[in-house]
């Protein structure tokens, strides 16, 4: 038994005879008791075609007394009535309606909708559902609920709009008023419809509102996909032309415009009803998508060639492999994801090491068909990645929140680091030439940005601080120099000078023309992640 | 850091050039051992940078990473002129194109450096030629063995 009112009859009635399935018919009548839409389609026709052929005197509610007195168990939800309806007493719809609705049966079981385009007719039941979890299943992925997520052609907007405004007229007549808003979307009539089934067919996973596992479900319709073009025509500034060749006629765009056309404008360039079509949409390939999970870590780099994300110039790679590749690998493959995004508290060159406990980093897992690992299984990830390769090793590999990985940009700009060069002097040196730089502290240095970099950053000079240094002297043209330093100091440049543009530099402090042969970063001193007992 | 020295002649009067382009397409413009600057123990008396009514390479001013307001180069573009101790003065040129990045400003408060050190700390300019013309600038510029022929070549010319 349908919630219907005496005053939903000339919707009803308009509706059947513009071509529109039931399902729509409910949902122009703001029918929120899901069971309604659950029902066969051809059911609620039936109880649509008695309903409008009843005479006014075997009404049962008198329409001004909106409060459902439910006695039905088929209703479930039912929103608090809507601010709409203003009503009078109306007369009793005329028995024209019954050759209408005569017509509307025979119309009705052979063509497509002209509201949803067969979305809520053929498109969505048992058979849809299967074909959603085979395709769930197919793709192997570890999940407790999901969502389903809808995608509909923006043109059913401007027929929804064009319906609107065809029942507005009737309405309107009759004293009433139908808000637009209060109309069921399509979109949420056929949620209702195939969560239920959804779940069935998954044996008791919960299909819900919000998920980390997203299945998608997507039709289009070819066909009708001009219908939307007029509206750019008549609202320009609603569609910017999109730099990749996307369609401009998106959803949202579509309906800004429609919110802002005039009804007199609309109908002057859309029929009203709209004309019905000649197929149903079709249903596109069903697209499985998992929140991202991220991973955190410090890593060593204790090789001297390895940069730290792929080398490759126009097409070819210059150097093998690299840090970020390595890292990645074994936990893509544990994860099962489709990509990933690596990031890291500064870099360093490709011929530097990285000793000491390492540098943070996080990735940003795409797509993970896996996401539940237990502290053992991530440490055993950890081994695989450190039994990978022994130009890089991980630590404190764990699962982090996306916030979490701001914690790790922080040490980029604000915390110190610590490095050992190999420095190599031009004029012969002692112990003794040497021994003042350990008295250094807090040198500030101006630095013009590196030649090495120019070409790639803006011009600018830098002032950074050098907190502490040491030395340990190797012979006449060498010695190792420790260094303490604020984040973002350019160690190299401080050595060699970089043609004087680093000042004060290590060569004006020696007094002789220095170089480096050698650099380590000895520490990042950041404290994320939080490390994990060996 | 990797660089290449390429070497460029002006003129008769043995005005050598020295540019150093790294492995990132960027030049360095530097008086090559053989300018007469470096010569016959002169002392420089100044550095001007203003090379004409209207252009001050000190004016140049770039911003962000596309080097915006830069001012644009082409080979024969003068960049400083430089007056020596005997009177004698010199123009040092671009000798590529690209744009202007930075004049050596160090040089103004310590001309030494020009004298001392000149393939570092007494560099004359830096300039970021196109991405398409960074391999073609340098072309037209001799190698350290070329550069070394005609110099020895020139030696032999000149009269005793």
């Amino acid at each position: 038994m349908l919630p219907l009112k005496e005053k939903d009859k000339p919707i009803v009635q308009k509706l059947l005879s513009a071509g529109c399935c039931a399902r729509c018919v409910l949902r122009f009548c703001c029918v929120s008791v899901q069971a309604a839409y659950r029902q066969a389609q051809h059911e609620t026709l039936k109880e649509l075609q008695t309903f409008i052929m009843e005479k006014e005197n075997n009404k049962v509610q008198d329409s001004a007394d909106i409060k459902p007195h439910d006695t039905e168990s088929s209703q479930t939800v039912e929103d608090p009535p809507c601010k709409r309806a203003k009503l009078d007493p109306t007369e009793a719809v005329q028995s024209e309606t019954d050759d209408a609705a005569m017509v509307t049966l025979k119309k009705e079981e052979s063509s497509v909708c002209a509201l949803c385009l067969g979305i809520l007719q053929d498109l969505c039941g048992p058979d849809q559902a299967i074909k959603i979890v085979e395709t769930v299943k197919s793709q192997n992925y570890e999940f407790d609920t999901l969502v389903l997520s809808v995608s509909l052609p923006a043109q059913l907007c401007v027929r929804e709009h064009s319906c609107w405004l065809h029942v507005k007229k009737e309405v309107r007549q009759k004293g009433l008023v139908l808000d637009k808003d209060d109309v069921i979307q399509v979109k949420e009539a056929f949620k209702w419809i195939m969560q239920g089934l959804v779940t069935k067919q998954l044996e008791g996973v919960a299909v819900v509102s919000k998920s980390p596992f997203e299945v998608g479900v997507e039709f289009t319709h070819p066909d009708t996909e001009s219908d939307c073009h007029f509206l750019a025509k008549c609202c320009p500034d609603c569609f910017k032309p999109t730099k990749n060749k996307q369609s401009v006629f998106t959803r949202m765009a579509v309906v800004k415009a429609l919110e802002k056309i005039s009804d007199v404008k609309f109908l002057e360039h859309y029929p009203c009803p709209p004309s019905e079509p000649s197929g149903s949409c079709t249903p596109q390939d069903i697209q499985c998508l998992h929140v991202s999970v991220f991973i955190a870590g410090r890593y060593n780099k204790f090789c001297r060639s390895l940069p730290q994300t792929p080398w490759v110039i126009d097409g070819e790679r210059r150097m093998e492999s690299s840090v970020e590749e390595l890292i990645a690998a074994p936990i893509l493959s544990a994860f099962r994801a489709d990509g990933f995004n690596f990031s890291s508290s500064g870099r360093e060159d490709v011929d530097v090491r990285t000793l000491g406990n390492g540098r943070p980093f996080a990735m940003e897992l795409l797509n993970p068909h896996r996401s539940r690992f237990s502290k053992v299984e991530m440490k055993q990830v950890q081994e695989t990645i450190n039994k990978s390769s022994d130009k890089i090793r991980v630590r404190d590999l764990q699962i982090v929140t996306r916030e979490a990985m701001s914690r790790m940009k922080e040490g980029e700009e604000e915390k110190t680091k610590s490095y050992t060069a190999l420095v190599w002097t031009q004029k012969s040196i002692e112990n003794e030439d040497i021994s003042f730089i350990n008295d250094i502290k807090d040198l500030t240095l101006d630095q013009k940005t590196p030649l090495r970099v120019l070409h790639r950053r803006a011009l600018a000079i830098r002032q950074r601080v050098i907190h502490s240094m040491n030395v340990r002297f190797v012979d006449s043209h060498h010695f190792y120099l420790g260094l303490k330093t604020q984040a973002g100091t350019y160690i190299k440049e401080f050595v060699h000078g970089d043609f004087g543009r680093t000042k004060p530099n290590l060569c004006l402090l020696l007094k002789t023309d220095t170089d480096i042969l050698e650099l380590d970063v000895e520490s990042v001193d950041v404290d994320w992640p939080p490390p994990i007992p060996e | 850091c990797e660089e290449k020295e390429k070497y460029y002649m002006k003129g008769k009067l043995c005005e050598d050039h020295c540019i150093l382009q790294h492995s990132n397409r960027l030049c360095v413009v530097t008086l090559a051992e053989t300018h007469p600057i470096l010569q016959d123990g002169r002392a420089i008396k100044s550095i001007n940078y203003q090379i004409s009514n209207g252009c001050s390479r000190l004016n140049n001013k770039v911003s962000g990473k596309s080097k915006r307001g830069a001012q644009f180069l082409t080979d024969f573009a003068p960049l400083c002129r430089i007056m020596c101790s005997d009177d004698t003065e010199y123009t040092i040129y671009s000798c590529i194109r690209g744009r202007l990045l930075e004049v050596n400003e160090n040089i103004l408060e310590t001309p030494n450096l020009l004298l001392e050190k000149p393939s570092t700390e007494g560099y004359i300019a830096v300039i970021l030629p196109k991405f398409e013309e960074s391999k073609s600038i340098t072309e037209n510029l001799l190698t350290r063995e070329e550069f070394e022929a005609v110099v020895s070549k020139r030696s032999l010319s000149q009269p005793p």
